[in-house]
């Protein structure tokens, strides 16, 4: 779109199948839904050369005309006037009355929900919850999209404290949801890898409104970790302007973190490490959230035993796609083990020995899927680390995660000393303090 | 009668839609610059790689150069904009996803 919009020469995007709805989206509301978009069949990764060109040769699995026949078409047939348009979007404050009953179905059948049953924001209950915070109704608290190539959307404190009223969420919650909110990191990513989102809760704010960071922490056991999560998830599908499969979210196997987007409180008081917020500038006193993205792989094992756990560990970090970079969650009996085994006496000093223990051979790297789509084009034109990991031969171990990315967060019950090593991408630490 | 209730839409505020041009077609491609754009997802440059040999052998008046965009496709690239505005008069680009 910026070529034809900005540089003025004409394009004919080609996509694959899947993503017709997606792209047609896109396209009117960028204002341009007269974009020449061309589609061949999904999909196009691990096809070989003779079977792309049965692609070119073939047609449109959408129009059934011949592809080469629309690009050579979509390149040369005459603009018609109506290609480029105008239009205001707006969303009204208030949903036509309606019966409980049928507003409960409207919510559904309008992709407003997570599919589960929802607490209908009537304006008392959204009044309740605006009263949690001193900020004005209609400040704006963030914006979000669902991917790069979509137009960001925005949202007050009031819709905040809508989605939080549907999501169950108290009023004593609802400064921990808009400081997610803040955070303008969606819970709905639409990427087709199935993404879900972490939040990690730290400071005084966990015991004020009875946060979990003990057993069960991590499961459906716990109200405001459960609605708090919840309600970060459908504001983040209502604030961005919509997550529905086929249109808006291309997640392929989908991600059930995305319930509730992890949402649980670091166990501060048994771990043996400073607190998760303290090494993202805010105070150990402070109340924060914490967000993570990309939440997709796990590893898990029981504790670290004596012989082999170094060797332990560096299997699990193999396993991860290194396009995800690990995040250890540990159980406090599990966290006192790397202090004792290892003497990582910070969480600093253990993710500079997973950095350097997370290694594998440069032609195996480079190799994945997801590092040849977002990495090696950085590599390529100098960006490091990774530009120097070009220059190791086949053989060699690089790492596979870059140091910053690599975080370790304390959670769980000592109901044994479980942990697991989650994929995912740290984004952003914001204070709940300020939306009290 | 029953009792309806009067409750808040929950969807955020989405920015006003504005036009942008599509540029002005081509009569012809004969004796033109096509750049294959790959956006360097996937396999898209095996696929462009076969587009260019279905206008070598269909339409052999049609001039295309392969350009892989300098980074990932999530970053604004106007070092190639600029390049296939200097250079070609269209471009293909693919594959989406």
């Amino acid at each position: 779109m910026t070529i034809e919009a900005k540089y003025g020469v004409p394009v004919v995007a080609m996509h694959t199948d899947k993503f017709d709805r997606v792209a047609a989206s896109v396209a009117r509301v960028n204002g341009m839904p007269g974009l020449r978009q061309v589609f061949v069949p999904q999909p196009i990764m691990g096809k070989t050369a003779a079977q792309l060109r049965a692609y070119v040769d073939g047609t449109d699995p959408i129009t059934g005309r011949p592809v080469m026949q629309e690009v050579v078409e979509g390149l040369t047939r005459p603009i018609a006037n109506a290609e480029g348009v105008e239009y205001d979007r707006s969303t009204p404050r208030l949903v036509p009355a309606d019966t409980a009953e049928n507003l409960e179905q409207l919510f559904l059948e309008s992709h407003w929900t997570d599919g589960l049953p929802v607490v209908l924001p009537t304006e008392a209950r959204v009044e309740a919850m605006l009263a949690a915070t001193k900020r004005k109704r209609d400040e704006v608290v963030g914006r979000m999209r669902s991917t790069h190539f979509r137009e960001y959307w925005e949202y007050t404190v009031e819709k905040v404290a809508v989605n939080a009223v549907m999501a169950g969420a108290r009023p004593a919650y609802f400064p921990v949801i808009l400081a997610l909110a803040a955070t303008g990191v969606t819970a709905r990513s639409s990427s087709s890898s199935a993404m879900a989102a972490m939040a990690v809760v730290n400071g005084p704010v966990r015991a004020e409104i009875g946060m979990n960071a003990g057993i069960g922490a991590m499961g459906p056991y716990n109200h405001a970790n459960a609605t708090i999560g919840r309600a970060y998830g459908l504001l983040s599908q209502n604030g961005q302007g919509g997550s529905i499969p086929g249109l808006s979210y291309m997640g392929n196997q989908g991600n059930s973190y995305a319930y509730n987007s992890l949402t649980f409180a670091e166990n501060e008081e048994r771990s043996p490490w400073t607190p998760f917020h303290t090494e993202h500038g805010l105070r150990a006193g402070d109340s924060a959230v914490s967000v993570f993205s990309g939440v997709r792989s796990t590893a898990f094992t029981l504790g670290l035993p004596a012989k082999h756990w170094r060797e332990h560990v560096g299997h699990m970090l193999r396993g991860m796609d290194p396009h995800g970079p690990p995040t250890l969650l540990l159980d406090p009996i599990a966290a006192r083990q790397f202090v004792d085994r290892g003497g990582f006496t910070t969480k600093d000093a253990l993710a500079d020995w997973l950095y350097d223990t997370a290694r594998m051979r440069a032609s195996e790297y480079w190799d994945y899927q997801l590092i040849q789509n977002y990495i090696y084009p950085r590599a390529t034109f100098g960006e490091e680390p990774w530009a120097g990991k070009l220059k190791a031969a086949p053989d060699e171990r690089v790492p596979m995660f870059k140091r910053d990315d690599i975080h370790v967060v304390v959670v769980g019950g000592e109901s044994n000393g479980y942990w697991r090593i989650m994929g995912c991408n740290y984004q952003k630490t914001v204070a709940v303090d300020e939306w009290r | 009668m029953t009792d309806t209730l009067t409750v808040l839409n929950p969807m955020g505020y989405p920015p006003k839609v504005t036009p942008k041009p599509l540029a002005p077609r081509l009569s012809t491609l004969d004796g033109k610059t096509i750049y294959l754009v790959d956006c360097r997802f996937d396999d898209s440059d095996v696929f462009l790689g076969q587009m260019q040999a279905w206008f070598r052998e269909h339409m052999p008046a049609v001039t295309t150069v392969m350009k892989r965009i300098s980074s990932v496709y999530l970053q604004d690239d106007p070092t190639t904009w600029e390049e296939i505005k200097a250079r070609a008069h269209a471009a293909i680009i693919g594959v989406g996803h």
